[in-house]
């Protein structure tokens, strides 16, 4: 089932199916590791959900409810 | 540089520069401080320009440059490091690359190395952290990578100094190969694109010092210059549609319309295949589950900020408690100093340029150099641990609300003890334009040199029991002013969308003593050097200013009233008087009394306004004018109580709170700005930020003023 990595809950992981941030952030996310087919674990929220913690292959992320919204995931 | 220029040129025969490149948080510095201690020779030139810095050192009969470059992610050319880092590698200033690479993440690093591979230079890796690897059973073959890749792979540990000497051999030996072609393997799809090209270009016989198939991975990626050398050529009207069809292709296979998208898919697939080939990991990560450990209570949604808020009170308390004790004896030091250096010159002008302008002058900045050095560990550790980017986490989304940015907020907390360090540790803003904001706001935390002023007033104007929440109020008052100013900004000037807010969160680490000692050293060692020679000249200017043009009626006339004076109190009364009077025609008088009509609906009188704009050389300048100006003569402090005396008693309530006002606001230093005016990147902004601070202060103190008067 799709949906966005901000939806998720903590502990949950998932695999991401698209990127829908424009360019440059784009870029910045893929920097990160964080692109097509990578998974992705949900760690922890910040308070009232305004940013998340996740962990890519062995790197954690911190990342802004916006931006996370911005990332297709599916459950796996 | 190649081969035959080395030959001919005797100078730099062996010599080796070395870019070493690598991703954020793979212990760069860490290495690069094993491998020069082992062998340096010349020294550390931590740059005035900080973006990257050299080692020197000798070894064998070889003398290397190392060039430490910051630490980037991917070339996406994002933030400050990543331009400085891909200009520094496109230029080809230096001969050979050695990418450092954390043992404990290959896939992960290895993104940055497939970029470098498709460069086209000779590289060596490092295999940084292998004994931390080892720890966590993780298992590199480093033979076969180094086949795999087609470049030379070397097992380090800068933290246990172990193959270091490898290391350096490798890049000997490497620096005198032949220049190899990187064995970069891509998909099929793209794979059949790249020889289409490299067919293409056989054909037609293009001359290139790069390999074709180098140029065709360059051309398929977008690569500007590539492109721009092929655009000039005449075979381009040939090669376009080629191309376009490629990129076509490509894009189609990757199910993607961002070629560049693509490639990351490529690199990150090939990436894969190598971490499978060469890394074995037996048992689970202890380490992971120890900062899985630490996190969950450092960043704990109810408990984090409060954890957070308490190690700020402990680093403030650090700074001001501890760092008081060794400014008493610098002060004292300076004291003497002067009286010392006083006593020796018989000149009165030579003896009062001295001892009142450049001893007082700089013994002020240096005074505060504990405080900084403390402020300074406190960041260093609070950056190498790892806690940093957790508190960012924290605070990002209050900080949004503003349109600041969570990791603003080291700059804005290092504001509170200078803003000079503060200016300069907005650089670990990456975006542009926050880091723009961020510095717009730094001068709204009262810095540590304001602290006399408010606490002259405060005392003069409050019970002693009320001052110190007065003080209080001052500072709370002033943030919370920044953050509106902010706020304003971000929906007027710095209009926009919000930056994204994309972060590693390192795993925690046990700092290095060593390293933090250098970087506090460095930092430190700048601010005395370039805060130094600053303030020394601007308390000169200061100096002359309130000290010409001499009257020689009015000294002779003071002169003979001081030598018949009949008590010693009188000679004093006399003396400040002359002081006064002096001032009045000296040059900074003619401008307290220019410049009065303009601060008269503040409630000003001229001293105030003299007081004022000397501030703008230093905030510690504002008490000792208002000291001389009020008749006390120059030794004054804000403990002297003859001067919160003269305060209350000809200072109006009114015009006071104005003045703190204006003092909370209005712009930093001289220092100050001039570092500003650098981190920002232009004069421009300087004259932003004065437009600015001085409007809003303006205004502010206009309203305090009535308001005040108003309600008493």
């Amino acid at each position: 089932m799709k949906k966005n990595l901000i939806d998720c809950k903590k502990a949950c992981k998932v695999k991401v199916v698209k990127l829908n941030a424009q360019t440059t952030l784009r870029q910045r996310l893929i920097s990160f590791g964080i692109m097509k087919e990578a998974i992705i674990e949900v760690l922890e929220h910040a308070p009232r959900k305004s940013t998340i913690e996740i962990k890519v292959g062995k790197m954690r992320i911190a990342l802004r409810a916006e931006e996370a919204a911005l990332i297709e995931v599916t459950k796996i | 540089m190649n081969k035959q220029q080395k030959e001919s040129c005797a100078i730099t025969k062996n010599h080796i520069k070395v870019a070493l490149v690598g991703q954020p948080n793979v212990g760069k510095s860490m290495l690069i401080n094993s491998v020069s201690n082992a062998h340096l020779h010349v020294g550390n030139f931590t740059g005035v320009t900080v973006e990257k810095s050299e080692v020197l050192f000798d070894y064998k009969d070889y003398k290397f440059t190392v060039v430490d470059l910051p630490g980037t992610y991917a070339f996406t050319d994002y933030t400050i490091e990543e331009r400085v880092t891909h200009n520094y590698l496109c230029d080809n200033g230096y001969d050979l690359i050695i990418n450092v690479i954390d043992s404990t993440n290959i896939e992960k690093n290895l993104q940055l190395t497939s970029e470098l591979m498709s460069m086209n230079k000779k590289i060596v890796i490092a295999l940084n952290m292998s004994d931390e690897a080892e720890k966590e059973g993780i298992e590199i073959d480093e033979k076969q990578m180094s086949e795999l890749l087609g470049i030379p792979c070397i097992k380090v540990s800068a933290a246990a100094k172990t193959g270091i000497e490898d290391l350096i051999e490798a890049v000997i030996q490497q620096a005198n190969n032949d220049k190899q072609e990187s064995k970069l393997i891509f998909s099929e799809a793209v794979e059949e694109e790249i020889s289409l090209i490299v067919d293409y270009l056989t054909k037609h016989k293009y001359i290139a010092a790069n390999s074709y198939r180098n140029i065709a991975i360059n051309l398929l990626k977008n690569h500007k210059k590539t492109y721009k050398k092929l655009h000039d050529s005449p075979i381009w009207t040939e090669l376009q549609p080629i191309l376009i069809n490629a990129s076509k292709h490509i894009e189609l296979h990757h199910e993607s319309d961002d070629i560049k998208e693509a490639f990351a898919g490529e690199y990150f697939a090939f990436n894969k295949g190598v971490v499978a080939e060469v890394v074995k990991q037996e048992k689970v990560i202890e380490k992971e589950t120890l900062t899985q450990k630490i996190d969950n209570i450092l960043i704990h949604p109810i408990l984090g900020i409060p954890i957070f808020l308490f190690f700020m009170w402990g680093l403030f308390q650090l700074t001001f408690e501890v760092g008081s004790i060794p400014m008493d004896w610098i002060d004292s030091f300076f004291g003497w100093l002067g009286d010392t250096v006083g006593g020796t010159i018989a000149n009165d002008d030579i003896r009062s340029l001295i001892v009142d302008g450049l001893i007082a002058g700089v013994g002020a900045v240096v005074l505060f150099t504990p405080n900084i050095m403390i402020l300074f560990i406190g960041i260093a550790l609070l950056e190498s641990t790892g806690y940093m980017s957790r508190v960012a986490f924290l605070l990002d989304g209050f900080f949004h609300k503003f349109g600041l940015h969570g990791q603003s907020f080291i700059p804005l907390v290092t504001g509170f003890g200078c803003s000079i360090p503060a200016y300069m540790s907005a650089r670990i803003l990456k975006n542009d334009r926050d880091r723009l904001l961020t510095l717009f706001i730094i001068g709204f935390m009262s810095c540590g040199a304001r602290l006399p002023v408010y606490v002259l007033f405060a005392g003069a104007f409050f019970a002693p029991e009320m001052a110190g929440n007065i003080l209080f109020i001052i500072y709370i008052s002033g943030a919370m002013l920044g953050l509106i100013a902010a706020k304003i900004l971000k929906l007027t000037a710095f209009k926009g969308d919000a930056e994204p807010f994309v972060m590693e969160m390192p795993k925690y680490r046990f700092p290095s003593l060593k390293l933090i000692w250098h970087t506090v050293i460095t930092k430190t060692l700048m601010y005395l050097k370039k805060a130094g020679t600053f303030i020394a000249a601007a308390t000169i200017l200061i100096w002359f200013l309130s000290n010409y043009p001499k009257n020689l009626d009015l000294s002779n006339e003071y002169a003979l009233k001081i030598q018949n004076a009949s008590s010693q109190t009188e000679k004093v009364i006399f003396e400040n008087q002359y002081a006064e009077a002096n001032l009045q025609q000296s040059y900074l008088g003619s401008i307290g009394k220019f410049s009065e009509p303009f601060f008269e609906p503040l409630g000003f009188d001229w001293k105030m306004s003299v007081a004022l704009q000397t501030g703008l050389a230093a905030k510690e300048v504002v008490v000792s004018t208002l000291g001389v100006l009020y008749s006390l003569g120059e030794n004054v402090d804000e403990e002297n109580d003859s001067l919160v005396d003269a305060i209350s008693n000809n200072i109006p309530f009114e015009s006071a709170v104005a003045f703190i006002v204006i003092i909370m606001i209005y712009l930093p230093c001289l220092a100050a700005s001039v570092v500003f005016t650098k981190e920002a990147g232009g004069i421009k902004y300087f004259f932003y930020l004065l437009a600015f601070t001085s409007v809003t202060a303006y205004i502010f103190a206009f309203l305090a003023y009535n308001i005040t008067k108003m309600l008493i």
